[in-house]
C-alpha cells in the first residue's frame, strides 16, 4: 500500500468578512502520496491560498480532514502544529522571508534551533549539508542582503531541506525571479523530486505546471482538474534552451 | 525547547543589529546616568551643608535673654540682664540630657600686639566652650577651670588674630597681647576652621575665661548666653525642655507667662537649612525624573518599533517551527540583554559623570546607593516591560497574518 503525505477530505473554510460568510475552500478532497511534484494552481480567489495554509498547518480548515503524513491536523492547537510544522513541512516562500543580514548558514539553521532533538553539532552539519545540496557551498557566511535572488531562493531551500520534512510547500517560489533564475530553481525543485521528495507547488503560472508530476486546479473553492502529467518536461533543458545572455 | 537555543537565538539576533541594540540602550543609558548624577550633585550638598553645620556643633543649644518689659516698656533682647550666673550653674548641674555647658560674655574690639592692631570678638566662656563649639586647640593649650576661678589673664586665640597681630611671624604663644587695654597672655592657639556656610570667618576670635571678661573687661555680673551641648542631635529637643522648665522655675515665670529667654538649637538652623537642600535635591530629582520618563518612552518605541517591523521575521520563525512563547522569550531575553546592560552601562556613566564632576567642577557629590539602584531598576524594568508588551503581541500573531505583514 502506498504511502499518502496529504490526504483531505471535504475540505471546507469560511471566512466571516464584514456580516457575510465566504466559502474559500468548498469541498476539497485529494491526496498526495509520496514522491509526487503535485502544482496547485488556481487565479487570485480560487482558494489556493487558503488551501495552501491550510496545507501548511498555519490555518486549520472550517470541516473536513487533513490527513499529514498519517496525522490528523484538524483539532490541533497552534503549538502542536508549530511543532508538526517545524518536523514535517519545509516552506519555500515566494520572497524568500530570510532573516536580513543573517549568513546563509545561520538562515538554514534556524528551523532546527526549534527542534531540541538536535544538538548544535548536528545542526551545523545538517545545515552545511543543506546548502551543498542546492549548491552553495561557497556562500555558507555569506549574508542574506549579499546574495541574489536566486541563491536567496537556494538558501531558503535549503533551510526547507534541513529539517529533513516529509514534504517541500512551496509558496509562488519563482514569482519574484527572472526566466532563467526560474528555470535555475525548478531544476533544483526537479532534482529533489526525483531525488525522492514529495514537493507541493502553489502558484498561479501555468507554465510550471509543465514540470510538475501533477497538476490540480482550483476554481472558487473546488477542484475543476486533477491530472497527471504524462509528458513531464526537464527544467533543465528548458534552461540550456534558452538564449545565451551576454557575458 | 531549551533555554540555551532561546538564548542563542535572541543573541544572534541582538548581534545582527548591533546599530538598533545600540540605539535601545542609549535611553537607557541616559536615563540611568543622568538619575544618578543629578542626585549624587543633590545629595552632595545637602551632605556638604551638614557637615559645616556639625563642624559648627550640630548639637550646640544656645540660650539667651529675651524680649522682657520693665514697667510695661519692652526692652530689646540685647539688652536685657536676666541670664545670671545662676542660671548657668543650676542648668549645669540639674539638667538632663547635657554633655557640655558654658556661659558666654562676649565683647567687641580692637586687639593689639606692638604696631599691630585689628578689630575682633572676645569671647569669655570656660573650657567646656571648646568641645561646645567643636573648636580644638592646635598649638599650646586651653585655659583651664583654675583660670576661671582666678579671673586669669589668659586666653586662646584663633588663627586670622595671630595673622594680623604677628605679621612678622613670631611665634605668639607666651606672648601678651592688649584688648581694651587690658593685658591677655596667649596660651594657646585654635586649630584653624575655615569660614562657615554663612561667611563667617571662625578663626577671628579670641577665648578668654568668663570671670576674666565679666569683671576686667565688661564690668558687668550677669551673663549674655549659655551654650550648651546636649548628649546627642536627637536628645537636643529634650535637653531644651528640660533647660525651659529650669530656667522657668528660676526666674520664676508664672504658667502662662511669657519666657523671658530664648533657647535656639543648631537643629532648627540645621533643619531649615536642610529644607533648602531638600528643596534642590527634590527639584534635581524631578528634572532626573524626567529624563527617566523620556528616556523610558524612548525604550518603548525603540522596543514597540523592533517588534513591529520584524513582525515577518516572526511569521517566518513561527512558519518554520516556533511556538507563540518562544517568540516571546526570544524578544524577552533580547530586551532584558539590552536593559541589563544599558543599565549596567549607565550606572558606570553616572558614578563615572559623578566623580568627574566633583574633581572638574569641585562640586561636593555624592553617589548614594539607593540612587543607583533606584534608577536601574526602573530603567530596566521600564525596558524589559516594553520589550515584553509588544512581544507578548507578536507571539499571539496569526503566522499568516505576521508572514503577509507589510
Amino acid at each position: 500500500m502506498e504511502k499518502y503525505i496529504i490526504r483531505v477530505e471535504e475540505l471546507r473554510r469560511d471566512f466571516q468578512v464584514g456580516g457575510e460568510t465566504v466559502h474559500a475552500l468548498r469541498g476539497v478532497s485529494f491526496a498526495i502520496r509520496q514522491g509526487e511534484f503535485v502544482t496547485i494552481m488556481g487565479t487570485s480567489g480560487s482558494g489556493k491560498s487558503t488551501l495552501l495554509n491550510i496545507l501548511g498547518c498555519l490555518d486549520t480548515p472550517t470541516s473536513g480532514e487533513y490527513y499529514l503524513d498519517g496525522i490528523s491536523v484538524r483539532e490541533m492547537g497552534r503549538n502542536d502544529r508549530a511543532t508538526l510544522r517545524n518536523r514535517k513541512i519545509g516552506f519555500v516562500f515566494q520572497n524568500y522571508n530570510l532573516l536580513p543580514k543573517t549568513t546563509a548558514l545561520e538562515n538554514v539553521e534556524l528551523p532546527l534551533f526549534y527542534n531540541p532533538s538536535v544538538s548544535a553539532r548536528e545542526r551545523r552539519e545538517r545545515a552545511v549539508a543543506a546548502l551543498g545540496e542546492v549548491g552553495l557551498s561557497s556562500r555558507l557566511h555569506h549574508r542574506s542582503n549579499q546574495m541574489s535572488g536566486g541563491q536567496q531562493q537556494r538558501v531558503a531551500i535549503a533551510r526547507a531541506l534541513v529539517n529533513r520534512p516529509v514534504m517541500i510547500l512551496a509558496d509562488e517560489a519563482t514569482g519574484n525571479l527572472d526566466t532563467r533564475t526560474s528555470f535555475e530553481i525548478l531544476t533544483l525543485f526537479q532534482r529533489l523530486h526525483a531525488s525522492g521528495s514529495t514537493i507541493v507547488f502553489v502558484t498561479h503560472n501555468p507554465e510550471i505546471a509543465q514540470f510538475s508530476s501533477r497538476n490540480i486546479v482550483l476554481r472558487d473553492g473546488r477542484i475543476t482538474e486533477d491530472t497527471i502529467n504524462p509528458n513531464i518536461l526537464s527544467a533543465k533543458e528548458a534552461l540550456d534552451a534558452l538564449p545565451v545572455e551576454n557575458g | 525547547m531549551n533555554y540555551k537555543n532561546l538564548i542563542k537565538i535572541a543573541l544572534k539576533a541582538l548581534s545582527n543589529n548591533k546599530f538598533r541594540g545600540f540605539l535601545t540602550m542609549l535611553g537607557i543609558i541616559i536615563g540611568v546616568a543622568s538619575v544618578i548624577a543629578m542626585l549624587a550633585i543633590g545629595q552632595g550638598s545637602k551632605r556638604s551643608i551638614r557637615e559645616q553645620i556639625s563642624e559648627m556643633g550640630s548639637n550646640m543649644i544656645m540660650i539667651h535673654p529675651g524680649n522682657g518689659q520693665f514697667g510695661g516698656v519692652r526692652q530689646s533682647a540685647s539688652s536685657m540682664q536676666t541670664l545670671k550666673l545662676e542660671d548657668y550653674e543650676t542648668i549645669r548641674h540639674e539638667a538632663s540630657y547635657i554633655a557640655a555647658c558654658s556661659p558666654t560674655v562676649n565683647s567687641s574690639g580692637q586687639a593689639i600686639n606692638g604696631a599691630n592692631n585689628a578689630p575682633t570678638t572676645v569671647y569669655g566662656v570656660n573650657a567646656d566652650y571648646m568641645d561646645i563649639r567643636k573648636y580644638t586647640v592646635g598649638r599650646g593649650e586651653m585655659f583651664t577651670e583654675q583660670d576661671v576661678k582666678k579671673a586669669a589673664k589668659v586666653c586662646v586665640v584663633g588663627q586670622t588674630v595671630v595673622d594680623n597681630l604677628f605679621t612678622a611671624g613670631e611665634d605668639p604663644l607666651g606672648r601678651t597681647i592688649r584688648f581694651n587695654k587690658i593685658p591677655f597672655k596667649i596660651v594657646g592657639v585654635l586649630s584653624p576652621k575655615g569660614y562657615n556656610s554663612m561667611g563667617q570667618d571662625q578663626d577671628d576670635l579670641i577665648i578668654a575665661p568668663y570671670t576674666t571678661i565679666q569683671k576686667r573687661v565688661l564690668a558687668i555680673t550677669y551673663i549674655q548666653g549659655i551654650f550648651v551641648s546636649a548628649l546627642s542631635e536627637e536628645l537636643s529637643d529634650r535637653a531644651i525642655d528640660d533647660i525651659t522648665a529650669i530656667l522657668r522655675q528660676n526666674h520664676k515665670i508664672k504658667a502662662g507667662d511669657e519666657d523671658d529667654f530664648h533657647i535656639r538649637s543648631q537643629e532648627e538652623l540645621s533643619s531649615m537649612l536642610s529644607s533648602t537642600t531638600d528643596l534642590m535635591t527634590v527639584l534635581l530629582a524631578c528634572i532626573a525624573g524626567i529624563s527617566l520618563l523620556v528616556g523610558g518612552i524612548g525604550i518603548m518605541n525603540i522596543m514597540y518599533v523592533s517588534v513591529t517591523e520584524r513582525t515577518r521575521e516572526i511569521g517566518l520563525r513561527m512558519s518554520i517551527g516556533a511556538k507563540g512563547r518562544h517568540i516571546l522569550w526570544q524578544f524577552l531575553i533580547e530586551a532584558v540583554i539590552i536593559s541589563v546592560t544599558g543599565g549596567v552601562i549607565g550606572v558606570m556613566l553616572g558614578i563615572g559623570a559623578s566623580a568627574a564632576i566633583k574633581y572638574l567642577a569641585g562640586w561636593p557629590v555624592f553617589v548614594q546607593p539607593y540612587s543607583v539602584v533606584l534608577s536601574f531598576a526602573v530603567c530596566t524594568v521600564t525596558g524589559v516591560f516594553f520589550g515584553w508588551y509588544p512581544a507578548r503581541k507578536a507571539s499571539n500573531l496569526d503566522p499568516i497574518d505576521a508572514l503577509r505583514y507589510e
